[in-house]
């Protein structure tokens, strides 16, 4: 039966014309009867999935006022296990320590860092140039080879010559797998594991080599009394004012007890939008141990050692 | 009785000895108390009832002395010297001890001693310098933990949580006068304009429903005389549900549009805003009939 009538016609002349659409399929074109059950089960799926929803949502309207709060997803960081060391900010006791501590002489402005970056012995390719792109993120770093020595005998030779900071990398099978940072003038000496190192070069969508500009310095999600000391610890790598001209921030993320470091350049285009852009290397930490005074591994005095089995026992406990 | 050289012939040559080790050029000999290490005649402390070795206990040397009239009592059989840790007083003691032996065992005690004392040199200077610790990974610990690592960074949105403490950053003040962004005006503009995006997209598809004709050749005029359009974000949100909208419908209107919306993307955005101006203009008078048509793909 042809129902056309003369309005349809024009529509039948455009139409190859102009623009066609791409040939819709549908699923029971699919020759293959076992895949043709998958994809007619998935398009099941998906349509008893939009039904639901559409269910909810009436029942959600029908109520009105009366309908119960959306729930929130429970996530590990809603779940976590409350720390009672977790530091409010008019802390008056954290505010005093703060005032003494040893990155004091930092916050007080009367030192600048300064940063010394060594290796383990015999430092394979990827860590040389590992530890020179962090020379080129932290303003005022130098790069020495070490030689063998012993870093108990290092440890006066660079605070003789004014460092603030060392910074080891250890490395094992050709990749960096390990940091100490030691700060100075007898302070406390972090060793963490660093993971999932990605050089300049293996960055997507990089932009230009860093600048000699100071960056800005984010630090998230330190809540604990220990991951505000940690984030002192990365404050005090930087110096005190950021040069807003380069436009260059680095980033300490703390997510579940990993440290993530990301080095950017930002533009902001508007007031609600800003551009960031990646530069730099990238890896995470994870604090191992803290000690309090310089590197001594046999006499040291441990402020935290990580325990793994005080961590496998429940999911949501996180220590920073 | 004791016959070395029968002794010798059967380990040495023809049977079995436990102690000897074959490679391809030489022969070791294990024995604890051989001198040199090396399966010779004149090594072999089985086939020798005379014979002699510097043994070396917790960095103190020793010299065992053997003899033929012990062979019989196993349990005494080793004479054991404890030699002075001075170096020259230790050659002497064994010059003393191995007085009247072959000169063979003589010489090679004295060398063996040397090496010895050589070796707890070096040992002992060795400790005084850094010692390398060797820490063992657990496999499954590693595992877990890169995972839990990849599980971390994606809760974290680093991105995201960067952008959003800049931006905090901005408004709080701490970059002063860098960037000068008029803040309240634009803020109620831009508002303004996220408003008008929402209520129009919503009477747009009404109007596909309904089939207008006449809409499509007023746009393509509107389109010439377009003067610049200042907002492109508000343009590309707009022209996204636009073309959503447009692929339901198969109504003519849609498939004229279609080749001009695919045309450079410096227009079409633009066309978007025209669209949505002119509607805006059009719609208010209109009323909503028929609900929206919900949005499926087909797979």
């Amino acid at each position: 039966m042809n129902v056309k009538c003369c309005n349809c016609e024009p529509e039948h002349v455009d139409a190859p014309a102009e623009f066609s659409f791409p040939p819709t399929f549908s699923v029971s074109e699919i020759k293959n009867k076992q895949r043709r059950h998958l994809m007619f089960m998935k398009l099941k799926q998906e349509k008893r999935k939009v039904a639901m929803k559409k269910k909810k949502k009436k029942e959600r309207d029908a109520l009105g006022d009366k309908a119960p709060p959306k729930e929130v997803p429970k996530t590990i960081e809603n779940q976590r296990v409350y720390d009672e060391t977790t530091v409010n900010p008019e802390d008056e006791e954290v505010a005093f320590d703060e005032g003494t501590d040893e990155f004091s002489a930092y916050f007080n402005r009367l030192t600048n860092p300064k940063v010394l970056i060594t290796t383990s012995d015999r430092p394979r390719g990827r860590t040389v140039r590992f530890c020179n792109q962090l020379a080129t993120v932290i303003p005022d770093a130098h790069v020495y080879y070490r030689r063998g020595l012993a870093l108990k005998k290092v440890i006066p030779q660079c605070i003789a010559r004014g460092f603030t900071y060392l910074m080891v990398i250890n490395e094992d099978r050709k990749v960096p797998n390990g940091m100490v940072l030691c700060h100075l003038p007898d302070g406390p000496t972090a060793h963490f594991k660093v993971s999932s190192v990605r050089l300049r070069k293996e960055m997507k969508r990089r932009g230009k080599d860093p600048t000699e500009h100071s960056p800005e310095v984010i630090l998230n999600n330190f809540t604990t009394r220990l991951g505000h000391s940690m984030g002192r610890l990365f404050a005090a790598l930087f110096p005190h004012d950021p040069q807003f001209v380069g436009r260059q921030v680095a980033t300490f993320h703390n997510q579940r007890d990993f440290i993530f470091f990301r080095f950017h350049r930002y533009i902001f285009k508007n007031e609600k939008r800003v551009g960031i852009q990646e530069l730099g290397p990238r890896f995470t930490l994870k604090l191992r141990s803290l000690q309090k005074g310089t590197f001594d591994s046999k006499f040291g005095e441990y402020e935290w050692v990580l325990k793994r089995h005080e961590n496998d026992v429940c999911r949501r406990r996180f220590n920073l | 009785m004791q016959h070395d050289d029968v002794i010798w012939d059967v380990i040495g040559n023809r049977a079995f000895c436990s102690f000897k080790v074959k490679t391809k050029v030489q022969n070791f000999c294990r024995n604890e108390y051989n001198i040199t290490g090396l399966c010779n005649r004149s090594s072999c402390p089985l086939a020798n009832s005379q014979y002699a070795t510097i043994r070396e206990e917790k960095g103190q040397c020793f010299l065992y002395m053997k003899v033929i009239e012990r062979a019989a009592f196993p349990a005494r059989m080793w004479e054991k010297v404890k030699l002075s840790k001075n170096y020259e007083k230790a050659l002497e003691q064994i010059d003393q001890n191995l007085i009247y032996w072959p000169r063979f065992i003589r010489h090679k005690c004295k060398q063996r001693f040397t090496k010895i004392t050589q070796y707890l040199i070096r040992i002992r200077k060795l400790t005084l310098k850094r010692q390398r610790k060797l820490v063992p990974l657990s496999r499954k610990v590693e595992a877990r933990e890169k995972r839990k690592e990849e599980k971390a960074l994606i809760a974290a949105q680093l991105d995201n949580a960067i952008e959003k403490e800049l931006l905090e950053r901005l408004k709080q003040g701490t970059y002063g006068d860098i960037y000068n962004f008029p803040i309240h005006a634009f803020d109620k503009a831009l508002e303004h304009q996220d408003e008008e995006s929402e209520t129009d997209s919503e009477e747009e598809e009404d109007d596909e429903d309904v089939g207008k004709k006449e809409f499509v050749a007023e746009d393509e005029i509107e389109e010439s005389d377009l003067s610049d359009f200042e907002d492109m974000d508000n343009l590309k949100a707009g022209s996204d549900e636009h073309e959503e909208s447009s692929e339901e419908d198969e109504s003519e209107e849609e498939m004229e549009e279609e080749p001009e919306a695919s045309g450079s993307k410096g227009k079409m955005p633009l066309k978007g805003a025209v669209f949505r101006k002119k509607r805006a203009y059009v719609e208010i008078e209109y009323e909503q009939e028929m609900e929206p048509v919900p949005k499926s793909k087909a797979t």
